[in-house]
């Protein structure tokens, strides 16, 4: 269900490309020399649709440093006077402080989280002797696949009973079993590819199950550790729905809903607005640029097993 | 069974270590399997049971039947949010998947800066829906966005126009919003899809003299059927459960002009407080998912198709 062709994402499209046109036997003398013409409007229509993707970023950029009063005369365009004041502002006046360190907690305790549950559930569904194997890959299938309103009005009243409403600990086991099963999925994947060979040797030296998962498996299994909690920490950064549900003591809001309640009050001031906007955007944005190959790779897996 | 008979062969000298094994088996596997019962297959099935109950959220629930599913479809907020889904899942299957197959298709066959474009498209992807929101209300605003910026160019035929506020206008200005956050990420699953056809294909179809649009008439659309055809699926499962959106933007306004079922689905069950009747509506949106999934993976058997 979500074999997408990842080496043809994660290899350099261009190079395997050059490598493609090197291994192709020379052409007959008249034969359109040229393989692959230059294709200008092509090249243009790719531009315009580039255009479409960055540009409401960068009007967003251009009015975070705006002053309201220009915006209103100046809606699109460059900042007369660059005010970086406004982020110091919108930092304070937003609460966005306290909003990031409450999203990063909930995102890395996700992300960690997510790792360990996927990771020793597939270990088990791979290498252990678990009963029901393909009933337990039908269960998570499924569950990947649920809606979050199916489960969302009974869980509310579970988590109050339980304590765990209003918390973010409550949030961050609601995110556990939201992400895990397509982790599972994933590294099942990864642990179906690696040789028996490897633990059998670490079994004969009398090395127990747990030993020989955390220090022969999950060394092995390492980069799809790294694209696991990625995706995870990224999807739980930007989640909307269960947070809004399940959180509201304004000390515990992850930073989305600092925005979001920041956004409500001063629907008025676009520059402050768009200038809290960024903070939370910038983490992201430069994570990706950093790791956008792993990231593109997780998030396509991530998205079609969605 | 196999486990029945191995233990008779195998006699009590085995019989710890095999029990022993499913143990260690099960205790890797608990973490998963209690989270996910405790959210999803607990809360769900209890879903089921509340949607024939007239429950509030908090107090007792008496059973009513199926009261709840006869008053699903005839209540007129319910049918105008399907029909709004329906308007929604329409939209999503022509323009993104359009523009995605366009820009995969010319950037598969471009020779330099492929990396570039697709990091570019793939951005707004990464951003979360409360940012590329905050991003496009300022844009769409009718004081401070693109309609005031064409008035001082001289051209004001879009000068007031209040994109999310206009009900004729609603459904549509967020559709657009959220497909500029969603198109980027069909372009990339696409472009992988195409890197992963034959090449050879293309040559010959250049022998032929094929130009582009045919080879991408007969090569690249049936080279990449499959994840076309899974995100066609998936297009029509995530149109219905749409909310983000809708709810951050209009909150399903003016006047009902924008809601869908996941919008509805949230007002009756947190500020109306009828969780019953809240639960039938997340009975009705679980069964159109199951039955496209179905759907899907009877088609995938029956053509034998590899996805």
């Amino acid at each position: 269900m979500i074999r997408v062709q990842t080496d043809t994402l994660t290899a350099p499209a261009a190079s395997r490309r050059a490598a493609r046109a090197a291994a192709r036997p020379p052409r007959r003398a008249g034969f359109r020399p040229d393989h692959r013409p230059r294709r200008p409007f092509s090249v243009l229509i790719l531009v315009v649709l580039a255009f479409y993707a960055t540009g409401p970023l960068a009007v967003f950029v251009f009015n975070s440093l705006k002053s309201p009063a220009e915006i209103s005369r100046s809606p699109i365009g460059l900042p007369s006077e660059w005010r970086w004041e406004n982020f110091a502002t919108a930092f304070e006046d937003a609460n966005m402080g306290q909003g990031l360190l409450n999203s990063a907690i909930i995102a890395v305790s996700t992300a960690l989280g997510v790792c360990v549950i996927a990771s020793m559930a597939a270990y088990a569904m791979t290498r252990l002797d678990l009963p029901g194997k393909s009933a337990w890959i039908l269960y998570i299938l499924v569950s990947t696949s649920v809606p979050i309103q199916l489960f969302l009005v009974p869980l509310l009243s579970w988590w109050s009973t339980l304590g765990l409403y209003n918390t973010q600990f409550g949030l961050i086991v609601i995110y556990w079993a939201v992400y895990s099963p397509f982790a599972t999925m994933l590294l099942r994947s990864f642990l179906l590819t690696i040789p028996k060979e490897y633990e059998e040797a670490a079994r004969l030296d009398g090395a127990g199950e747990w030993r020989l998962f955390t220090r022969v498996m999950v060394p092995m299994i390492w980069p799809g550790m790294l694209t696991v909690a990625l995706v995870a920490g990224l999807q739980a950064y930007n989640e909307f729905l269960l947070a809004v549900t399940f959180i509201q003591d304004s000390q515990l809001l992850p930073v989305s809903l600092s925005l979001y309640s920041f956004q409500q009050s001063y629907a008025v001031d676009w520059s402050l607005v768009s200038a809290a906007g960024l903070i939370m955007a910038a983490p992201v944005i430069v994570v990706f640029l950093l790791l956008q190959r792993r990231f593109i790779e997780g998030y396509t897996q991530g998205g079609l097993a969605n | 069974m196999t486990s029945a008979t191995a233990r008779i062969g195998a006699g009590p000298a085995v019989r710890r270590p095999r029990r022993r094994r499913r143990l260690v088996a099960w205790l890797f596997i608990a973490p998963l399997a209690i989270v996910n019962l405790l959210v999803i297959g607990g809360p769900g099935l209890s879903s089921l049971l509340f949607s024939f109950t007239d429950w509030d959220g908090l107090g007792q629930a008496n059973f009513v039947g199926i009261d709840n599913y006869v008053e699903l479809f005839q209540s007129p907020n319910v049918l105008a949010a399907i029909w709004h889904n329906l308007l929604w899942t329409l939209f999503f299957l022509i323009v993104p998947i359009s523009m995605a197959l366009l820009g995969a298709f010319l950037l598969s066959r471009l020779r330099r800066g492929q990396v570039l474009f697709r990091t570019l498209y793939f951005i707004p992807y990464v951003l979360a829906t409360i940012v590329s929101a905050t991003v496009w209300r300022q844009i769409l605003s009718p004081d401070a966005g693109i309609g005031a910026a064409l008035a001082n160019l001289g051209f004001d035929g879009l000068a007031g126009v209040n994109f999310l506020g206009d009900p004729s206008l609603a459904l549509g200005s967020v559709a657009f919003v959220n497909n500029w956050q969603w198109w980027g990420f069909l372009l990339v699953l696409f472009l992988a899809a195409m890197q992963g056809v034959n090449p050879a294909l293309y040559e010959a179809a250049r022998l032929d003299g094929a130009n582009a649009w045919r080879e991408f008439w007969h090569i690249t659309l049936p080279g990449i059927r499959p994840t076309l055809m899974f995100l066609v699926l998936m297009t029509v499962i995530w149109s219905f459960l749409v909310f983000d959106y809708v709810y951050i933007l209009t909150q399903g306004g003016p006047a009902g002009s924008s809601d869908v079922l996941a919008t509805v689905l949230y007002r009756t069950a947190f500020s109306e407080q009828r969780a019953g009747y809240a639960s039938a509506m997340a009975m009705l949106l679980s069964s159109i998912s199951a039955v496209v999934v179905a759907g899907y993976l009877i088609l995938r058997k029956k053509l034998d198709w590899d996805v």
